[in-house]
């Protein structure tokens, strides 16, 4: 069987606009979700989970967000830890708030109030762009995080001033708290993932994502279209929170278990979702999820292979880690902004051709 | 020829309606610079209005102060029998004035079909909820506009370029693509800013047809801007000659090219 569309003809727009034109590739992603369903829940074990699994799903639905508001709305933000903290913390106090809600609307809930946030802080972008429209969200990250250090109430007055998750259970199952299990951990990150890279795959390709990336490719033309550029940008800075309050409940609750602010939501983790997005990526949700796993997996990898297999010193894998990431970035920007999505994409293209290049 | 208000019938025996747009004694500066100084005409419907004039003359800022661009220190501008508030840009693409622009303004990360589907942003309905789930009017709308803008692409005849992102097409085919984005709108009044600028004779004998044809089987009224002589005098009804920001002449192509102050300033003199 070949690569290819010949032989698989869209007879009504409505195919055309398909996310996955190529059988082949619908079919691929079919098995991925299944294995990701049918396959992982009962393979894997702790390590797989929290090294790799978990973080790869949270960081996943974060830069996706990210994505939204910078590769798709052309908006560049260094809030996304800061809007990550509220995300955990509107999350924490409506779990303590509100004991017997359902954790998954409590998650959702969460994403709904950092959208609002999100808004309030895209506000200053109607007004400024690039690199200063950059500043005022770096500023976001530092005023978010001091606030949820200084103010007690966001806490609940905890001595230690960290926050911690109390169980929450799904149909009987922990899935928050030090009970809970590894596949459920999972299970539940999943399910979060699939939705809203759905959701987000949805809005990128229809109205309101042609007008941000209208808006990103040339602001002052898209007016005069008619876009309505108050309402495409603090779309977007909904939406991206949205997602990025859900990635930091779920980082929070499901994934650390406690919290202290400044080190799970600092500005690190702002730089942390722009390399994941900028390598595997801009304006790509496949890219989005290609960033992630590269950012999750790298250090995993060169622990195992530097550290326990060569016998290294584990601080100089880890410098060795900063300076692949970046190298990456800096190649990444220059050679192929699109990121491992468009490196992706070339390699689709030669196949679709091959055997006969020409 | 003129008359008073109802309208006029062309020498190819199109029929003009009443006035559609009139710019009451606009002037609009920038600092010092005084780009438009005073200037009054009207635009009718279902004319072919051309806008005339050397560089620098204040062509482009009329568009600009047209589409709600730029807001002009004095003056009045009407649509429709009312006058118009300052209007953002996007609230005048609503009143359906669509545009294109002198030096291209595309999306250049997004494909031919979605520059022009982006066109049609005054005309969607669905809301955020409907999209993020592809439910409901969302999907509807996609598949109802595309057919539309199908159709556009076909009247165009761009079928080939359809999923190419456009930042890789060359000038010409751009161009068309602009075009393509404006009329996607639906537009009841197109400005158009130099659409054939840069262009072989081939080309812009292409442009013209779909000039033309926009005109005839849409009757959308249009109000271009064009440097080409021979072009203006073959499709325009009625021009408007700008100089230094001051209007120097308005009338038929005929008109326009006897008045002696238009031979001065801009007929007389090359300005390439
Ligand atoms: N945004 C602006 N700021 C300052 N000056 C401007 C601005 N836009 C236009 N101008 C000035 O207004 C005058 C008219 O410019 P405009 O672009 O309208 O001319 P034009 O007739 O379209 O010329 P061309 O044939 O070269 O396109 C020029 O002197 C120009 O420098
Ligand atoms: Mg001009």
């Amino acid at each position: 069987m070949f690569y290819r569309e010949a032989g698989d003809f869209k007879t009504s727009y409505q195919d055309d606009a398909q996310t996955f034109p190529i059988k082949f590739d619908r079919y691929r992603y079919y098995a991925v979700i299944a294995v990701g369903l049918l396959v992982i829940p009962f393979a894997i074990n702790d390590y797989w989970a929290n090294a790799v699994l978990v973080p790869f799903l949270i960081w996943a639905i974060a830069a996706i967000g990210l994505n939204i508001l910078t590769g798709y709305c052309g908006q560049v933000s260094l809030g996304t830890g800061g809007f990550m903290a509220v995300g955990a913390y509107a999350c924490y106090k409506l779990m303590t708030a509100f004991p017997e809600l359902n954790i998954v609307f409590v998650v959702i809930l969460a994403g709904f109030v950092t959208a609002g946030v999100g808004v309030l802080f895209g506000l200053p972008s109607l007004r400024i762009k690039g690199f200063y429209l950059a500043v005022a969200t770096l500023a976001a990250q530092f005023f978010l995080v001091w606030l949820f250090n200084r103010v007690p109430w966001f806490y609940n007055y905890s001595a230690s001033g960290q926050i911690s998750a109390p169980e929450r259970t799904v149909f009987g199952v922990p899935v928050t708290g030090p009970e809970t299990s590894a596949w459920a951990q999972y299970m539940i990150c999943l399910l979060f993932v699939v939705v809203l890279a759905w959701a987000a795959r949805n809005l990128t390709r229809g109205t309101i994502g042609r007008s941000w990336m209208a808006i990103r490719d040339m602001d002052i033309a898209a007016e005069i279209i008619g876009v309505n550029p108050l309402r495409a940008k603090l779309s977007a800075f909904a939406v991206s929170s949205f997602f990025v309050g859900i990635a930091g409940a779920l980082f929070f609750a499901v994934y650390l278990g406690a919290v202290e602010v400044g080190e799970a939501f600092g500005i690190q983790k702002s730089f942390l979702a722009l390399f994941m997005i900028i390598i595997g990526g801009l304006g790509s949700i496949f890219g989005s999820f290609a960033g992630a796993a590269f950012m999750v997996l790298l250090p995993v990898l060169l622990k195992n292979v530097l550290v326990g297999g060569l016998g290294w010193p584990t601080d100089l894998a880890a410098h060795l880690e900063l300076l692949i990431v970046g190298g990456l970035i800096v190649f990444f920007l220059i050679a192929e902004p699109h990121g491992l999505a468009a490196l992706w994409r070339t390699v689709k293209e030669k196949l679709r051709l091959w055997p006969f290049p020409h | 020829m003129l008359d008073s208000g109802e309208g006029y019938i062309t020498p190819d025996g199109r029929q003009i309606g009443g006035v559609m747009m009139e710019m009451k004694n606009i002037t609009l500066r920038f600092g010092g610079v005084v780009a438009i100084k005073d200037i009054s005409f009207d635009i009718r419907e279902g004319e072919i209005r051309a806008i005339i004039g050397p560089n620098g003359a204040g062509k482009s800022s009329m568009l600009n102060v047209i589409n709600g661009f730029y807001h002009p220190q004095e003056g009045e501008v009407w649509f429709r029998g009312e006058k118009r508030p300052a209007m953002r840009p996007y609230e005048v693409a609503e009143l359906g004035i669509a545009r294109t622009f002198q030096n291209i303004a595309l999306f250049k990360g997004m494909s031919t079909l979605d520059n022009i589907m982006t066109g049609r942003m005054t005309l969607m309905r669905a809301n955020i909820l409907e999209q993020a789930l592809w439910w409901g009017r969302a999907q509807r709308e996609e598949t109802e506009h595309r057919e539309k803008v199908e159709k556009i692409i076909d009247f165009l005849e761009i079928q080939h370029i359809r999923k190419t992102p456009v930042g890789r097409l060359p000038y010409g085919l751009q161009k068309r693509v602009e075009l393509g984005r404006a009329l996607a709108a639906e537009p009841k009044l197109l400005l158009l800013d130099e659409p054939m600028a840069g262009m072989n004779v081939e080309e812009k004998e292409d442009m013209c047809r779909f000039v033309l044809d926009v005109n005839d089987e849409f009757g959308t009224t249009i109000a271009l801007i064009e440097h080409d002589m021979g072009v203006v005098m073959d499709i325009a009804d009625r021009v408007v000659v700008m100089d230094y920001g001051k209007k120097i002449g308005d009338g038929t192509p005929d008109e326009v090219r006897n008045n002696p102050e238009v031979i001065d300033a801009y007929l007389g003199v090359s300005h390439d």
